[in-house]
């Protein structure tokens, strides 16, 4: 069979890869310069994870405190992030998200409205003043369906249920991108100027996780093995909240909003343990006492927040010290209490159905729990990933000329923890960036021919595993990886640990290249796992060697043989990159130094 | 003062489930059986899940989220479109077997998966939002929430095409061509409802998209997972719409005048 006929073919000016919410925005920004622009989605248009975020999105409107504005969210992401964050990025996000909110809404988004009939916005973890604009708590469906709407109107060319497996460099820029279709397993090549990767996080590669089938990291694997760099990698974020019961759902998400609402974490023996371990650069943002409390979520712009309400990382990590102490409840996690504000509301049932409408069915259906009535079991599940491609602060372009990134597949806006909202608000401002500098480039730069040898080694090496008839079945694989993970790589890490993951991931390695699937090519769910477990190994190793490499508690980051932050630690991100010999090096990089006016900001917020 | 718990309920002991799932493609398939072994709080996509891990790893069906957010695991579950996530085991009849069939008003793609491209197809032919000058100086615009509740009860869709695969007037009578279906007749009213759009498409609903076929027998709003009123809160009122516009006596009269 000729190169032409084995291979459909494709050409872009810009390929986006990954239709969540920086996919399609960087989408829309490239068809707007006139250029001709794909779109790869994995899964089908409008189901990308973007689809389950349900908080909202971070942008200093104030319009519900008119204290918010720019410099207290840049403060604001910079202490959650502890620091290590990109500071052209973070600026670039706190100045620019206000306004990107405001083009959602001249592309038909419905935000919940304030009395006055602005955007409103609510309280979440980090964020000193109410910032996210919302939708009840569905705001990441609100998010994709407007950028999709908006979207297949812009000239954009759509491939659904299609997975990029390499992508093809020539002389060390990009020439496009090497993928097969689902339906038909077909292989196929996109050419392609510049290429966006948009793919989204890792979650897939521990056992309890928020994320889909999808989050497995495919961005993340081939931008290394295209030669790019992965910073940041050990910063895996554990929301702290998520389904423990039944096991069926266990890992699914339970939105911070719900604390943002007046939810409260107590302990088997009934004690909000929040209050009894405030971290020291939060002392003078939490609130003295319960009531305080309330009065923060009532909208008190002199108290502060509840204790339930600070980052992530603290939340997750508290959570997990009373389950281990033997105070957690029936099935291994806390109780979240939103129940109980129904001493405080007349129509607390109506309130909490009309501001959490998902988590209450959520919880209806798949638990047998009403959230209006009964306490929530909850426990911390992987969520999102801080590190991803090293890009440049200002165009989102990584080392590998060409190759751009936007949204959780970039490292560098969130440092060390990201904060709750700030995730959407990152699709939309980065995913725009990137689309206008990719545009760009691939208007200052002539296409590059494609490798076909390199095209052709590839695709004999993801047809093997039908060509065996007695290896391993890719599901176990993939399992034992999940538990590995979890287990040796997880919230609380150790160095005889994490070398015992070293091991078996070295293990998982070699027992990959021996899978077997059966069946047609045509749709096959089997085959599919063979494929993305090199990209699960990629990332998993990187989690690993990152984590190994700070030895320090900082951020998501939580060493017990290091429990403390270290002052050497706060100069570096670290950074994995494939070396001449095939094995991954992972090197200190100083961070970005901050300029003097950005400085002053952080001294001003303190 | 904290809310009691009833979550830790008895444990219900682990059974064996037997499944027929229909397993082809385009060009025919037959039903195949499995059994699977069910515990407590199980949904449907978990057992579909365990066969595929233990029995059939090319058994083909879409899923992602797991949690009814994004409408990709639709099936017919013994007959009745519905979401294979929120499908919990324990709803079902204990002693009877299983059936999971794919979306039967579209076309076989493999196993549980139908080709839905149709549905991307029509949204794309309806006129997209266009929304009136910004009212303030920032360019932002002034909306209460009572003028977007019902907007905001559309926007809930998170587009399964269950609706669409249980209409009779598609999955009966085929008339793909002329007919838009509950999501975007649903999909429209929320554009014409927007407070913020200027455009016109009740034009389009009576000529094009054939809201007439529509004989509001609700089977969509039965099988809507969002609890959406498809019908009663979009349907109709767009129905009304048309009849204002095309049927109304001085409506019409006054058309004349305008030449429109």
């Amino acid at each position: 069979m000729s190169f032409s006929e084995q291979f459909i073919v494709h050409e872009h000016d810009v390929l986006v890869i990954g239709a969540g919410g920086a996919g399609l925005r960087a989408a829309i920004e490239a068809s707007a310069a006139g250029l001709k622009v794909g779109v790869i989605c994995k899964s089908l248009l409008g189901k990308a994870h973007t689809v389950m975020a349900e908080g909202g999105m971070a942008a200093a409107m104030g319009n519900v405190d008119d204290r918010d504005n720019w410099e207290v969210h840049f403060a604001d992401t910079m202490r959650g992030g502890q620091y290590l964050n990109n500071p052209i990025m973070v600026e670039h996000h706190a100045k620019e998200s206000p306004a990107r909110v405001l083009e959602l809404e001249s592309w038909g988004a419905v935000f919940d409205r304030t009395k006055e009939g602005k955007i409103l916005q609510r309280n979440f973890g980090g964020h000193r003043y109410p910032r996210l604009a919302h939708v009840g708590d569905r705001t990441g469906l609100e998010l994709i369906r407007t950028l999709q709407d908006h979207g297949i109107h812009q000239g954009m060319e759509v491939f659904m249920e299609m997975t990029v497996v390499s992508l093809l460099t020539t002389g060390g820029k990009i020439s496009g991108v090497l993928g097969y279709d689902r339906e038909r397993g077909r292989m196929r090549i996109w050419k392609a100027k510049a290429v966006i990767l948009a793919t989204g996080g890792i979650g897939k590669s521990f056992r309890i996780t928020s994320n889909s089938w999808e989050g497995t990291g495919d961005g993340h694997a081939l931008a290394y093995q295209a030669g790019a760099e992965l910073m940041d990698m050990e910063f895996v974020q554990f929301h702290p909240t998520g389904m423990v019961w039944p096991p069926s759902v266990r890992g699914i998400l339970v939105t911070e909003g719900v604390r943002g609402e007046g939810g409260v974490l107590r302990n088997s023996e009934g004690k909000r343990f929040m209050f009894d371990d405030i971290p020291d650069a939060y002392k003078n943002q939490v609130a003295k006492d319960e009531e305080e409390g309330w009065r923060y979520v009532c909208g008190d712009k002199n108290a502060n927040r509840p204790p339930e309400l600070l980052t992530r990382d603290h939340v997750a990590r508290c959570i997990n010290r009373e389950i281990k102490a033997g105070r957690g409840s029936p099935h291994g996690g806390v109780y979240l209490d939103i129940g109980w504000i129904k001493e405080k509301l007349p129509n607390a049932a109506d309130h909490i159905k009309r501001k959490l409408p998902s988590m209450y069915h959520q919880f209806k259906q798949l638990a047998g729990v009403d959230i209006t009535q009964e306490r929530m079991e909850v426990g911390p599940t992987t969520h999102y990933v801080m590190g991803g491609v090293a890009v440049d602060g200002d165009t989102q372009m990584s080392c590998v000329p060409g190759l751009f990134a936007a949204g959780e597949v970039t490292a560098g806006l969130h440092g060390a923890n990201r904060l709750g909202g700030n995730s959407l608000s990152d699709l939309i401002v980065f995913g725009k960036l990137a689309g206008e500098h990719a545009a760009k480039y691939a208007k200052n730069n002539a296409a590059v021919e494609v490798d076909q040898a390199q095209v052709l080694a590839h695709t004999n090496a993801i047809m093997e595993p039908f060509e065996r008839t007695t290896g391993e079945n890719p599901y176990v694989i993939q399992h034992e990886l999940q538990n590995t993970m979890q287990d040796l790589v997880g919230i609380v890490r150790t160095e005889t640990e994490m070398q015992q993951a070293l091991v078996k991931l070295d293990e998982y390695k070699a027992r990959m290249k021996n899978v077997s699937v059966i069946g047609h090519r045509e749709y096959n769910p089997g085959w599919h796992t063979a494929i993305d477990l090199p990209c699960m190994l990629v990332v998993s190793e990187s989690i690993t060697r990152a984590a190994l490499e700070r030895k320090e508690s900082r951020g998501a980051q939580f060493r017990d043989d290091y429990p403390d932050k270290s002052a050497e630690c706060a100069t570096f991100n670290l950074v994995a990159k494939k070396a001449a010999d095939g094995s991954m090096q992972v090197t200190r990089r100083p961070v970005v130094p901050m300029r003097a006016d950005l400085k002053a900001v952080i001294e001003k917020m303190k | 003062m904290s809310t009691p718990t009833t979550q830790s309920k008895p444990v219900d002991e682990s059974r064996n489930v037997q499944f027929r799932i229909w397993r082809g493609n385009k060009d025919g398939g037959e039903f195949v059986n499995y059994t699977v072994n069910v515990t407590e709080g199980m949904v449907l996509l978990d057992c579909v899940h365990r066969i595929q891990a233990e029995q059939a790893p090319d058994l083909a069906c879409r899923w992602n989220c797991k949690a009814g957010k994004c409408g990709s695991c639709s099936a017919e579950i013994n007959g009745k479109p519905s979401l294979m996530c929120m499908t919990r085991m324990d709803t079902l009849p204990p002693d009877k077997v299983v059936t999971v069939e794919p979306m039967r008003s579209f076309p076989s793609i493999r196993d549980l998966v139908t080709d839905v491209s149709w549905n991307f197809r029509v949204k794309k032919t309806i006129k997209p939002f266009k929304p009136r000058k910004p009212d303030n100086a920032d360019g932002s615009w002034t909306m209460f929430q009572q003028d977007i509740d019902r907007v905001q009860e559309f926007r809930k869709c998170i587009e399964c095409f269950l609706c669409q695969d249980v209409c009779h007037v598609i999955r009966d009578h085929h008339k793909e061509d002329e007919f838009i279906g509950p999501r975007f007749l649903m999909y429209t009213a929320a554009l014409e409802m927007h407070p913020l759009d200027t455009e016109d498409r009740v034009g389009d609903l009576k000529n094009r998209d054939g809201i007439g076929y529509c004989n509001i027998t609700k089977c969509c709003t039965k099988v809507c997972p969002e609890h959406i009123g498809i019908t009663d809160n979009a349907i109709i009122p767009m129905k009304e719409r048309v009849v204002d516009q095309f049927y109304d006596p001085l409506t019409r009269l006054f058309r004349m005048f305008k030449g429109k």
